[in-house]
Order: C-alpha cells, then sequence, then structure tokens
C-alpha cells in the first residue's frame, strides 16, 4: 500500500495547485465576455493570475483545501480498508507538506489536531466493477462554497413551484439567487432531483465529476441544465457577486428516484477554484494515468 | 485604482466609495469565527494585538514553517464573512477598526457600524489564495495560536498592493445589497 499512498499523494498535491483544464477554459471565455474596466473583469483576471501561480508554485489555488472527497472505481479484489488507510496516511502527509491546511475540526471540542484525520474525514466512496482498474477521484471543496448549498422540498409555496420541473427550475434558480457572489462565484452547480436528504447531496456532489463540457444524455434534464446556465448568465450577480456575465460556469442535474412522500431538490454549489482531478492506478498502485 | 495605506485614518476611510478599487499597504490582522466569538464573549486580546485604526481581514492561512524557523504564508485569501455579523458592528466600534476585509459582504449591522464609525468593508477575490499570499511579505507575529490552532488564529501579517474592492462604504451603501435587489428583479421577468 505504500506505493498507493505516494501515488494519493501526489493526486493530492496536484488537485490542490492545478485546476481542470475544462474549467479554466471556462474561466478564460469568461474573461473574455465581461465588459472591460469593469471590477468583474478585475477579479476574473486576479482569478486568472491565481490559477498560474498556484501551478507554477505547486501550492493551493485556495487556502480552504476543502472536504476530501475520493471518489474510488475499483475492482472486487481490492482490499478497501488498506486503501482507506493508505488515503488517510497520504493526507497526513500531504497536510505536514503543506498541500493540505490544517483544516478538520473537532466538532464537540473545537480542536483541530492538525492531520485533517478524524470521523468524517477524508471521505472515501468506493465503488467494485468487473474490471482491474483503479480509478481514483478527487474532489477539494470548500466550506465556502459548501454553505450556500439547498436542500428544497416540493412544493414549495413560497416559490410557487411544484412537483414537475418547472417547478425545479424555479428553486435552482432561488438558489442562484440566494448564494450570490458568496460561494465564490462564478460557480457551478450540481443538482439532485429526487432521493432522500443524504443521498440528494450525495448525488448532486457526484455530479461534479462530470466535466463541463459534457452534456446531460436524458434530453429533460440537458434542456434544463442550458436553461439554468443561460438564465443565472443573465441576472447580473456576476464574479464574486460584483456584478457582471458570468454568473455560473456550468450546471449539472441528475434524477434519481424519491418515495412518493418526498421530492426534494439538492443543490450543491462549487466554486471557481474547483478543485478535481483523478487518477488510474496500476496494480502496483503506481500511477498508470491522469483523468480529466 | 486608489493606494489605501497605513496610518488607516478615518478621513481616508470616508473618502472611499463603493465601487472602487483599492491596494492596501500596512498591517493586517486575520480574526475569524473563534476570534470573533471569543471577542463577543468579553474575551481580552494581547497588547501587541493593536486594532485601533486598523484592518482586520477574515482569513484562515495556510502558514508554514521555512528553513530558518520563520513563518510563511503560502495561501491567504478571504473567508465568508457573513457568519461575523451578529458580532462585527460590536467589534468595529468597541476596537476601533477602519476596514474589514472578507468576502461574500455583511448585513445591515455591519453596514450601519461602518457608517456611524468610519470603517469600509474590503472585498477580496476569494479563492485567490496565491495572488493575495504574494502581496504578505511578512509574518510579524501570531496571536492565540494555541488556543485556536492555525487557521482562527491572529496573524499579524505585513501586506502590501493588496487589492480589494470597497463593498460598503462609510456612506450607507452596500454593492451586495444593489445586485441582489436587481438580480432579484431580473429573476423575476425569468419566472
Amino acid at each position: 500500500m505504500n506505493a498507493i499512498q505516494d501515488s494519493l499523494v501526489e493526486l493530492i498535491r496536484r488537485t490542490t495547485a492545478e485546476i481542470p483544464d475544462d474549467v479554466q477554459k471556462a474561466l478564460v471565455d469568461s474573461l473574455e465576455r465581461e465588459k472591460k474596466g469593469t471590477i468583474a473583469e478585475s477579479a476574473l483576471k486576479i482569478i486568472d493570475r491565481n490559477i498560474a501561480l498556484a501551478r507554477q508554485k505547486s501550492q493551493p489555488i485556495c487556502q480552504d483545501t476543502g472536504s476530501i472527497l475520493f471518489y474510488v472505481d475499483c475492482p472486487v479484489r481490492l482490499d478497501q480498508i488498506a486503501f482507506e488507510d493508505a488515503a488517510c496516511l497520504a493526507v497526513k502527509r500531504a497536510t505536514k507538506l503543506g498541500y493540505l491546511r490544517q483544516n478538520s475540526v473537532d466538532s464537540i471540542t473545537g480542536i483541530n489536531d492538525g492531520t485533517n484525520v478524524g470521523l468524517g474525514s477524508p471521505i472515501l466512496h468506493f465503488h467494485q466493477h468487473r474490471g482491474e482498474d483503479i480509478d481514483v477521484r478527487l474532489v477539494l471543496k470548500g466550506g465556502g462554497c459548501e454553505n450556500v448549498g439547498a436542500q428544497y422540498s416540493l412544493p414549495s409555496e413560497k416559490l410557487q413551484a411544484n412537483r414537475d420541473l418547472e417547478g425545479c427550475r424555479k428553486v435552482i434558480l432561488d438558489a442562484v439567487l440566494q448564494a450570490q457572489g458568496k460561494g465564490c462565484g462564478p460557480g457551478i452547480l450540481g443538482v439532485c432531483i429526487g432521493g432522500d436528504r443524504a443521498t440528494g447531496y450525495e448525488f448532486s456532489k457526484r455530479q461534479f465529476l462530470r466535466v463541463l463540457g459534457d452534456r446531460n444524455p436524458e434530453p429533460e434534464l440537458d434542456a434544463l441544465e442550458q436553461d439554468i446556465l443561460k438564465t443565472a448568465n443573465e441576472l447580473g450577480i456576476g464574479p464574486m457577486g460584483f456584478g457582471g456575465k458570468t454568473t455560473l460556469l456550468g450546471v449539472k442535474i441528475c434524477a434519481v428516484n424519491r418515495l412518493p412522500a418526498s421530492y426534494f431538490v439538492s443543490i450543491s454549489y462549487m466554486c471557481w477554484a474547483y478543485r478535481r482531478l483523478g487518477v488510474t492506478l496500476k496494480a502496483d498502485g503506481q500511477i498508470e494515468k491522469w483523468l480529466y | 485604482m486608489i493606494q489605501l495605506s497605513s496610518p488607516f485614518t478615518e478621513t481616508k476611510i470616508r473618502l472611499l466609495n463603493v465601487g472602487e478599487e483599492v491596494l492596501i499597504t500596512g498591517v493586517v490582522f486575520t480574526g475569524r469565527d473563534a476570534v470573533h466569538k471569543y471577542l463577543h464573549e468579553g474575551g481580552r486580546l494581547p497588547e501587541e494585538v493593536r486594532l485601533r485604526d486598523g484592518i482586520l481581514y477574515h482569513c484562515g492561512p495556510v502558514v508554514l514553517k521555512d528553513e530558518h524557523s520563520n513563518w510563511k504564508v503560502t495561501a491567504a485569501g478571504p473567508t465568508t464573512s457573513i457568519r461575523e455579523e451578529p458580532y462585527q458592528g460590536q467589534i468595529i466600534r468597541e476596537f476601533g477598526i477602519r476596514g474589514v476585509i472578507g468576502k461574500g459582504g455583511m448585513g445591515d449591522k455591519t453596514l450601519a457600524a461602518c457608517r456611524e464609525f468610519g470603517c469600509v468593508y474590503l472585498h477580496a477575490v476569494g479563492g485567490a489564495a496565491q495572488v493575495l499570499a504574494e502581496c504578505v511579505k511578512k509574518v510579524r507575529n501570531v496571536y492565540l495560536l494555541e488556543k485556536f490552532g492555525s487557521p482562527e488564529a491572529i496573524w499579524e501579517l505585513d501586506v502590501e498592493n493588496f487589492p480589494a474592492v470597497v463593498t460598503m462604504d462609510a456612506h450607507g451603501h452596500s454593492l451586495h445589497k444593489e445586485v441582489f435587489a436587481a438580480s432579484q428583479a431580473e429573476l423575476a421577468k425569468h419566472l
């Protein structure tokens, strides 16, 4: 498991310091769209410079190195207990090296033991498959954007949102309005329609594994994604909520089954500092290739 | 672009208006959730933490010791400010703070304190930890490190040309309120 540990430290290092290509491209495009001489343009220029600097210095893009979320697609044979141990050790090492901030606090005592390892940190989601590949994807999600996530229970009388896709549209746009720039926009929405309260958020976050340019295979959801993106960018909230043309960079929506009694729409907001990378590991634990 | 350098006098601060971009040069003290709650509950500050006519930065930096055992800030962007809304107005008045750097903006209580006392809210670009860390020229000291842990401690930093936007001024204006109202009106047209 030593090789796996080394590979995971490297995955963490690159994920904290390097924005994925699809996100960087979307940010560059939005910089071109903003009106020259505005504070929105200034903010995007600083973001652009920050991305380059973080990559060059191999240091965290954002000081909030976030919740540590591993998504592991693995063969049946993988010892998941040993893998989790290796991941925890990798997190401890990455923290010592300054790739991760000392970012995990005991909720009762308030004590931060400086390791980033404890109950609930890091989080590992395992998914077994019949193949031989071990794919490890890592999402680091900061607290500022996590705090503007929202879960709506439909129908909502206040928002006049019924239990249909039009109702979903209303509550998703309300979440964008309420978030303003507080989640470090321009942001990316991950949305889940259905599920229970826990799985709704869980599936909404899983949407962040998708690349920005992909299209939803479900035509109705694809149309909703495009519509929300376009409408949100007409609201004038802009980068950091300074006003401007770019409020969102992407919208990703999934739907899962629900109980007849429940109709949740769970919305996770990802900041522009969208840290998501992945690796395929060889059988010996070394990195075979990078995903994204 | 306006140069905002220490001393941060009331006169300088009252001249600033919403929407103006500033470059801050001087000493700033970090303070976030734990510090605000602590001060609100009557906690004492070490004498060296001179907040009067000073700038408070809502930030939990990544700080490492270099090979000579000197502190070095390696990432230092702002954290969300609204969490300090219950405490900020009182702290501005009691400690004589002239500028609060953060992100996301603050509410009516803070806006009222800014107007009354002569203070501004300076919005830094959230997530821009590297650009902003480059503006930190020196870590002068750290306080309450043991008590609160590194991200929540009070770090005394020398900053140079630190970029921010005035989004709440001492005249009662808030860019956040303006953008919220305009975007809400716009959204109504799309529903």
